[in-house]
């Protein structure tokens, strides 16, 4: 017993991942953290989603399961698994069974190297970047299978489109990796990396995001990278695979149940993970903003009070919703809900102010924070924008993001050698 | 992260064998399977038991780009040709042709020239070395680039563009054969 704290305690003062310390006991407390996170922010994504679209639409949305239906997404999880599971006579059993797996083991899989701050990743692999893109292609399979064992003309029509889909956008994708790749080799070594956190790590001692860098070519990548992730994430307006006016609901229309919401859990979770990508690569990952501009401990400070005025605001918006609830005895409960829920919240930003969980939520905040800010988008993009057609979908990815991406590539890696291309100019022509 | 020999080595025995049983499995499902579908899925599979492979020797950029390209990109590719093949009449036709002698004695030659490798010792030293050897896991990536275009060490670089441009050939021979007006 006495060994086994001793081996629990021995992770906290070292300053690895808890793959890099090897140590087994606290990769799985990350693991079932990342897990339990992820599916809290899947649920609430579900209720963002509704009601923002709802907004933008000048509709109210979810308003009936809980006060302003926060309580929904909890009412449709359980109507999921309570539901019927339909396997059509005709489908492959055994494809149409492992299909929605493969999907979900791909978009959960890629948070292993997410790096929530500098030492706050299940592990840290020197093939990150790659590996992340490598398991996150592969739901791709998952997709093109489900569209096939279904056996039926639009799920299969819908697996065509998004394979054809997420191979071409993949290329452009890869592309504006690349380039952020060669960032990172700017040092006095000239290694570059392939980890996440050696990104980030990059970023921070650079002293800039990697979207500025090289103005404009950090944002021009940022714009590839931003345009394909959409596509990838099979999500309006790219969201051929399942558009609902021509393909009932694309690849997964056969799917009933708890096999439909594991899609639905994989499509949101995938969302996220690019959305990391994104942050890490272009954003500075769990750096918070300003690093030069507004530099010092002074600063330091200021920042580090954003988590605890955060879950303040959440906190405020819920009193004052309280505040402004029907005075009718019917809504009692629901009223005296939301001002639980909005004292909960307020206590979780009080307990953020405390100096020890000030320090260690900082980059976890900021992380989250970019990761919202791009989901945010995503709702935004669905709200905003028509639908693209298959040939224009194709052109946009193929004539447009492909040779942008590797004019940007070729582009990079000039500016990043410039000196030592001048220098071998000069020996030309100066022998 | 780790220099070598601070944590014991993932790469045991077992893994090795779970890895090399499901690539054998996953290979003679491919060949056994009469829907295409199903064995394209067990190529997928031996595929990425390949690329545990790779990370056991200590080659992670190679078992990355494996994943990318073969399981991310080339089988979704096959999948998607085998999709529009109608199954139903491809499940009818003869799957094997009547070669299985010359096939056993080609994979008995084979197996017997593996043998003979294994076991073949020069001036008492067998061919294969004793133990393992351990490299850096950071310096993989870095190993490959050095080997293709460094200025004193890249010796591959002549033959990897090469390669490249026997695929752009291929690209090019595609376009052309499958349409009729370019």
């Amino acid at each position: 017993m006495h060994e086994f704290i001793q081996y629990i305690q021995s992770y906290l003062d070292s300053n690895l991942t808890p793959g890099g310390a090897g140590n087994i006991f606290w990769a799985t407390v990350y693991i079932l953290l990342v897990f339990v996170g992820l599916s809290v922010a899947v649920i609430a994504m579900n209720w963002l989603e509704r009601k923002i679209l709802a907004h933008m639409q000048v509709r109210l949305g979810p308003m009936r399961v809980g006060p302003h239906g926060l309580l929904q997404p909890i009412a449709d999880a359980i109507k999921l698994l309570l539901k019927e599971d339909i396997i059509p006579a005709e489908a492959d059993k055994l494809v149409f069974w492992i299909a929605p797996f493969i999907v979900v083991l791909a978009a959960f899989t890629v948070f292993v190297v997410v790096p929530f701050g500098p030492t706050h990743a299940i592990t840290d692999m020197n093939i990150g970047i790659l590996f992340m893109l490598g398991v996150s292609s592969l739901s791709v399979l998952g997709i093109v299978t489900a569209g096939w064992a279904s056996n039926s003309h639009y799920p299969l029509i819908g697996a065509l489109r998004s394979s054809a889909q997420m191979v071409s956008y993949e290329v452009a994708m890869g592309l504006a990796v690349v380039s952020v790749i060669l960032m990172t080799s700017l040092n006095d070594q000239s290694t570059g990396t392939l980890s996440m956190i050696g990104i980030v790590q990059a970023q921070m001692a650079q002293g800039e995001w990697f979207i500025f860098k090289f103005f404009p070519l950090g944002l021009i990548g940022f714009f590839i990278f931003a345009i394909a992730m959409v596509a990838e994430t099979n999500r309006a307006p790219f969201d051929l695979p399942e558009a609902e006016s021509e393909l009932t609901a694309g690849f997964h229309t056969e799917y009933s149940g708890f096999r439909w919401s594991l899609f639905f859990l994989a499509e949101y979770s995938a969302m996220i993970a690019v959305s990391s990508i994104a942050v890490t690569l272009w954003l500075g990952g769990w750096l918070r903003p300003f690093p030069n501009a507004l530099s010092g401990h002074t600063w330091d400070l200021v920042f580090s009070f954003f988590p605890g005025l955060t879950f303040l605001l959440f906190a405020a918006i819920c009193f004052y919703n309280t505040a402004r609830m029907p005075k009718h005895p019917l809504f009692k409960i629901q009223t005296m809900g939301l001002g639980a829920f909005g004292a909960v919240l307020g206590l979780i930003g009080m307990v953020l102010f405390i100096p020890a969980a000030r320090d260690r939520v900082g980059d976890i905040f900021w992380f989250s924070a970019k990761v919202a800010g791009f989901m945010y988008l995503y709702i935004w993009y669905r709200g905003t924008f028509p639908r693209y057609r298959f040939d224009q979908l194709m052109k946009v990815g193929w004539k447009v993001l492909l040779p942008t991406g590797l004019a940007l590539l070729i582009l990079t890696a000039v500016v990043a050698m410039r000196t030592e291309l001048w220098a071998e100019l000069q020996g030309v022509w100066r022998p | 992260m780790n220099p070598v020999g601070t944590n014991p080595p993932v790469a045991t025995a077992f893994f090795f064998y779970m890895l090399a049983a499901t690539m054998i499995i996953g290979g003679v499902l491919v060949i056994t399977r009469k829907n295409a579908v199903h064995s394209a899925m067990a190529l997928i599979t031996t595929l990425l038991a390949q690329a545990g492979l790779y990370l056991m020797l200590y080659a992670p950029f190679v078992a990355g780009v494996q994943i990318i390209l073969y399981a991310g990109g080339i089988m979704v590719l096959f999948l998607f040709v085998i999709m529009l093949i109608s199954i139903e009449r491809s499940l009818k036709e003869r799957q094997f042709n009547k070669q299985w002698l010359i096939g056993i004695v080609a994979a008995a030659a084979l197996g017997g020239l593996f043998i003979a490798v294994y076991t073949t010792t020069t001036k008492g030293q067998p061919l294969f070395p004793a133990g393992r050897m351990f490299y850096g896991e950071s310096q993989n990536t870095q190993g490959i680039a050095s080997l293709l275009f460094d200025r004193y060490t890249g010796t591959y670089m002549f033959a990897f563009e090469i390669a490249s441009l026997l695929l752009l050939v291929a690209i090019i021979g595609a376009v052309v054969m499958a349409k009729k007006r370019i």
